[in-house]
């Protein structure tokens, strides 16, 4: 199957990378490649067959509905690119 | 060799804790013999991205403290350990070996990590890797390649390459890595180490920075089948912080191992021996065969039909995972953020400077592969393509206790010999990738080299939890060859050495 | 042409846990910016969720309450979009397999009774908060809601009115009260509701394209959004034009929906199985356990209320919208003869305090200094004649004020009802004998002065005297 340079864009759009026409198009070829060979895939029959979310079954861990020990959250915040008093600052948000 | 003139930096873990118990040895002794390795080698192999030196001091001293009052908190304690650098450290740079996690801090430590402190252990860095642990090469890394130390034009393997190479050069005595598809077997197979990839659930996941969360496992290298499992006994267990991590008893791993093979069933999947595949690598491995079954091993071959499927279904798989994992690197809460206008700007440029080509690739597969019409036909094909994988393992294991295959069709190749062409560097995971698929214990350990001098990798599988068996028969396999003894050259590695290229590998340490 | 619009919620009832769904964070709502947050909540790199098991029983709670199939094994999924309140750019939800499947709920409008059917119930993350009006060029952001627990029930779209819509969102609002299992404040949005609305020609049997209708944050508005939303659509269609399949935000200042600006993409969520959460398994034994320990739900409790306390219908409605209200009804009219006045006791002055005091947070009724015994003795004291009904409600502010019981203040401040014939008597000889002019007015056919009469004689026994012997008594004198 072939991916065509509009799916490269909707992909990136949606994966919010901003790529330069030189790596949408080196994509195009990579990602056909790569999406050529798992073409193989489609050889195999599994119609019936159960799709492995999880390969083993560990049960249901639950956490009891318990305040856990206030974290640091000073050390947290410290780490953010850009802060205003408590809050993280980000490029105004249109809705 | 006297234990008084050997250099500390080439002790096994079990051999420097019986030193650091009889107090024949220090723990600064041997982290200072690391660190002088760490020094002289470090221009050259870029094993490490960050030493932490001053941390491992104090480790160190507060460990000799232990030892010196009779109480050491483990056979750990004291020892010199690197991690990669996706295992979260509190208060050490963290970067996945990625521009976007560059300066990262974290304040809190992965359990694996913590589990390590409690036991004493000194944590003396972190390793270099692929970025983000997408590779098979760790030419992936922001940061530059690591080397193999065995040729210096050779990659040591990926995604763990840096903490391979580290253990096999004597930079530390054990390190720990993870393996998605391969990670930490392929580059222990490259660089003529041991490493284990337990089961998964086996090692909790909490504080590994994540590629693909549904086949992601911690596991250690050591410079023998005995530390690997001195470290796989510390490493294991359930954490309530990590869901899918099994809620089982850990067995004394070290009991596994014992230099008989009787009654062990191994298997020999046919489909492991391929077309193509290094003629030396074959002929290694069918003689670890042979030697299994002079051991007492009963060896028969099985077959498991959908292998040539498994790379194909990791593709989809890890990269589908790994597009929403790397979703939260955004720029917004920790990490890199590029200048711009706009939030949009901010999210697209963040993650156009912040990762690398592989990363980008492997987001936009996976991004790709979950889409609105794409879903069924990739991501819920490839879940089904695994369950056929699980079964082939399930039926090859009623009639096998373990089952052994190389780790790679190749020794390590050259940097830069595969970065051109995507598809067959995933190729390079071809024998390691359906392990992780079907959530199995797999090993690596050497069983010989080329005529480069390079080193062979025996790939050993297990039963879901059944590393004692793995443990066994590759510690059988170890006693009854001396494949684990053999080293590269230091001099080779030392920034004041001879640059030598393949075929003036190995010495006996 | 007539059309007619088809409405289907979604609800999202933010669950009373202590902590968050996947992490040991305060789920408490005021608290200082990110000060309730940790690396779970806040996505650093390698943290991974644990499941609140409190919030998984609050959703079998809902889903047994709303007759739904309980699912034994259910699957949470990750919802993936960028968005800076959405620390890990997903949002763990679920979505193939959700942990409730069907039921239904039942509502009154205009007096009649109405079922809607639901879709699903099903657990997720809240979003963090973000502040768009602080400053010109940027947004604040503050995580503290981001992971707490949310129940998101939806329904079938087939409610054929705002009005219906509303009622069965009190109805729905009142059985997540009644669970306990929310607080229902709409204003604070701990119970938000979205709205699939399209519209179609009257009788019609295919859907016409929706819009999505969010932020409305009161009954009213949620009335009131989804009439001007159904008047645009119908203008639309009815000039020849299309519906865009789009989100619309309600506008409470200027009574209009308007689209989201940011579309810049398609919504793509790329649902998949949540890979650090392995399958929801809830048993036979648990979903038992928590059956037998369902309350009463409103509905029951509204038939039983008409059944066995003789209310009438629309009473027994009011008073088991809230479960606290409810109960203190219960409380105070069980045993009594007259739970017909106790109830508009209940309905008329309760209620008025309440909202007087805004005591709309369930627990706080329970703590305020009317017990249900003390009103229900005050309702005795005006049955057995001791005190008027105009004096009870002077004796109600007091007990209000006082929390003193009904007797003592009657007995302290004198006011038992004056019944002696001859004290009532002088009083009306002497009201006339002061008043002989309009005696005179009265008996020439003026006879409006009659309540001027009744008030004097009243003030002149402090209100007390017992109104009826008054009126009568009065007749007969002025009669001459």
């Amino acid at each position: 199957m072939s991916i065509r340079r509009e799916d490269v864009r909707y992909v990136a759009d949606l994966a919010r990378l901003e790529l330069s026409a030189a790596e949408e198009e080196a994509l195009v070829a990579e990602l056909g490649a790569i999406l050529g060979y798992v073409e193989k895939l489609a050889e195999l029959d599994t119609e019936g067959v159960p799709a492995t979310a999880h390969v083993h079954d560990v049960g249901t861990p639950l956490r009891d509905d318990v305040i856990g020990n206030a974290p640091n959250v000073e050390a947290l915040l410290d780490n953010a690119p850009e802060r205003w008093e408590g809050f993280f600052r980000v490029p105004k948000i249109i809705e | 060799m006297s234990a008084s003139n050997l250099d500390p930096s080439r002790l096994t873990i079990a051999a420097a804790a019986e030193r650091l118990r009889r107090r024949e040895l220090s723990a600064g002794e041997i982290l200072e013999a690391c660190l002088a390795r760490i020094a002289a080698t470090e221009p050259r192999l870029r094993a490490f991205l960050t030493v932490s030196g001053e941390l491992a001091r104090s480790q160190a001293r507060e460990a000799d403290e232990r030892l010196r009052r009779g109480e050491p908190r483990s056979v750990l304690d004291g020892i010199p350990i690197a991690l990669k650098d996706v295992f979260v450290t509190r208060g050490v740079r963290t970067t996945a070996a990625s521009r976007i996690l560059e300066n990262f801090v974290p304040p809190y430590d992965a359990t694996t990590v913590a589990r390590l402190r409690e036991r004493g252990a000194v944590l003396i860095g972190k390793t270099n890797c692929d970025e983000f642990a997408m590779g098979s090469s760790t030419e992936n890394s922001a940061f530059g390649p690591t080397r193999n130390p065995w040729s210096l034009d050779r990659v040591p393997g990926g995604s763990s390459g840096g903490s391979a190479v580290a253990v096999a050069a004597g930079q530390c005595l054990g390190a720990l890595g993870t393996d998605t598809g391969g990670s930490i077997r392929l580059p222990a197979a490259y660089c003529g180490v041991v490493g284990l990839k337990p089961t998964y659930g086996r090692v909790s996941r909490q504080g590994i920075v994540a590629y693909a969360s549904s086949l992601d496992q911690v596991g250690p290298f050591g410079a023998d089948v005995r530390d690997a499992a001195i470290l796989l006994e510390a490493l294991a267990g359930h954490d309530p912080l990590d869901s899918t991590s099994a809620p089982l008893p850990v067995p004394r791993y070290q009991d596994a191992l014992r230099p008989e093979a009787d009654g062990l069933r191994v298997g020999v999947p046919r489909e492991y021996f391929q077309e193509g595949m290094q003629p030396e690598v074959e002929s290694g491995v069918r003689e670890a065969i042979a030697v299994l079954e002079s051991l007492g091993a009963a060896v028969e071959m099985v077959s498991l039909p959908h292998t040539p499927y498994a790379v194909a279904a990791y593709y989809l798989v890890a990269t589908a995972e790994a597009s929403s994992n790397l979703a939260r690197y955004d720029g917004i809460r920790y990490g890199r953020r590029a200048a711009a206008k706009t939030l949009l700007e901010t999210y697209r440029r963040s993650r156009e400077q912040g990762f690398g080509a592989e990363v980008k690739r492997r987001i936009m597969l996976g991004t790709y592969a979950l889409s609105a019409g794409y879903y069924d036909a990739y991501y819920v094909k490839a879940q089904k393509v695994r369950t056929l994988i699980r079964r082939d393992f399930d039926r090859a294991f009623e009639q096998c206790d373990v089952l052994v295959a190389p780790t790679a069709p190749t020794t390590a190749f050259r940097l830069g010999e595969k970065t051109a062409d995507p598809l067959t560097m995933y190729l390079s995971d071809v024998l390691t990738i359906s392990v992780n698929l079907a959530g199995l214990p797999g090993m690596s350990i050497p069983c010989g080299v080329d005529g480069g001098g390079l080193p062979i990798g025996l790939q050993l599988i297990g039963k879901p939890f059944g590393e004692e068996s793995l443990l066994r028969a590759a510690y059988a396999y170890e006693q009854a060859t001396d494949w684990h003894e053999l080293r590269p050259d230091p001099a080779l590695c030392a920034a004041q050495g001879p640059a030598g290229g393949p075929g003036d590998g190995g010495a006996r340490r | 042409m007539t059309f007619e619009p088809v409405i289907g919620l979604e609800v999202h009832a933010q669950l009373l846990t202590r902590s968050k769904l996947f992490c040991a964070c305060s789920a408490a709502f005021g608290a200082a910016p990110n000060a309730h947050t940790c690396p779970v909540c806040m996505a650093f790199p390698g943290v991974l969720p644990v499941v609140n098991r409190q919030a998984v029983e609050f959703a079998i709670r809902a889903g047994l309450a709303a007759g739904c199939r309980i699912a034994p094994v259910s699957q949470w999924a990750r919802k993936n979009y960028f968005y800076p309140d959405l620390p890990k750019a997903y949002q763990i939800s679920m979505y193939e397999a959700p942990i409730c499947v069907g039921g239904r709920v039942s509502f009154t409008v205009g007096g009649e009774h109405r079922a809607v059917r639901l879709t699903r119930i099903h657990l997720e993350e809240d979003a963090g908060k973000s502040i768009h009006d602080a400053h010109a060029d940027s947004s604040l952001v503050d995580l503290n809601r981001a992971g707490v627990p949310l129940l998101e029930i939806v329904s079938e779209p087939e409610l054929g009115s705002p009005a219906e819509a509303a009622a069965y969102l009190k109805s729905l609002r009142s059985i997540v009260q009644y669970l306990e299992i929310c607080d229902g404040n709409m204003e604070e949005g701990s119970f938000r509701c979205d709205a699939n609305i399209s519209v179609r020609p009257a009788g019609g049997d295919r859907l016409g394209t929706r819009a999505e209708v969010k932020n409305m944050n009161s009954f009213r508005a949620v009335e009131r959004a989804l009439e001007h939303e159904i008047a645009r659509q119908i203008a639309v269609v009815s000039g020849g034009g299309q519906v865009v399949q789009e989100t619309r935000l309600w506008d409470a200042e200027r009574e209009v929906t308007r689209p989201m600006r940011s579309k810049e993409f398609a919504h793509d969520y790329r649902y998949f199985p949540e890979p650090d959460l392995p399958p929801l398994v809830v048993d036979e034994a648990w979903v038992e356990r928590v059956r037998a320990g369902l309350p009463e739900l409103p509905s029951a409790r509204r038939v039983r209320f008409v059944r066995d306390l003789g209310l009438p219908d629309y009473d027994a409605e009011v008073l088991t919208a809230r479960r606290d209200v409810a109960d203190y009804f219960e409380a105070a009219a069980g045993g009594q003869p007259n739970a017909k006045a106790i109830g508009n006791w209940v309905m008329e002055s309760v209620l008025r305090i309440v909202r007087e005091r805004r005591l709309d947070d369930p627990p706080r009724i329970r703590d305020w200094p009317v017990a249900p015994e003390a009103l229900a003795d005050l309702v005795a004291l005006i049955d057995r004649g001791t005190i008027s009904g105009k004096i009870a409600k002077t004796v109600f502010d007091e007990m209000v004020a006082s929390g003193r019981p009904p007797r003592e203040i009657v007995e302290s401040r004198g006011l038992v009802q004056l019944t002696d014939a001859a004290a009532i008597a002088a009083a009306v000889d002497r009201v006339i004998a002061a008043h002989g002019d309009k005696v005179a007015e009265y008996r020439s056919g003026k006879e409006k002065l009659f309540g001027f009469f009744v008030g004097q004689v009243m003030k002149a026994t402090e209100g007390k005297a017992n109104p009826k012997q008054v009126n009568d008594l009065l007749r007969e004198r002025l009669r001459g």
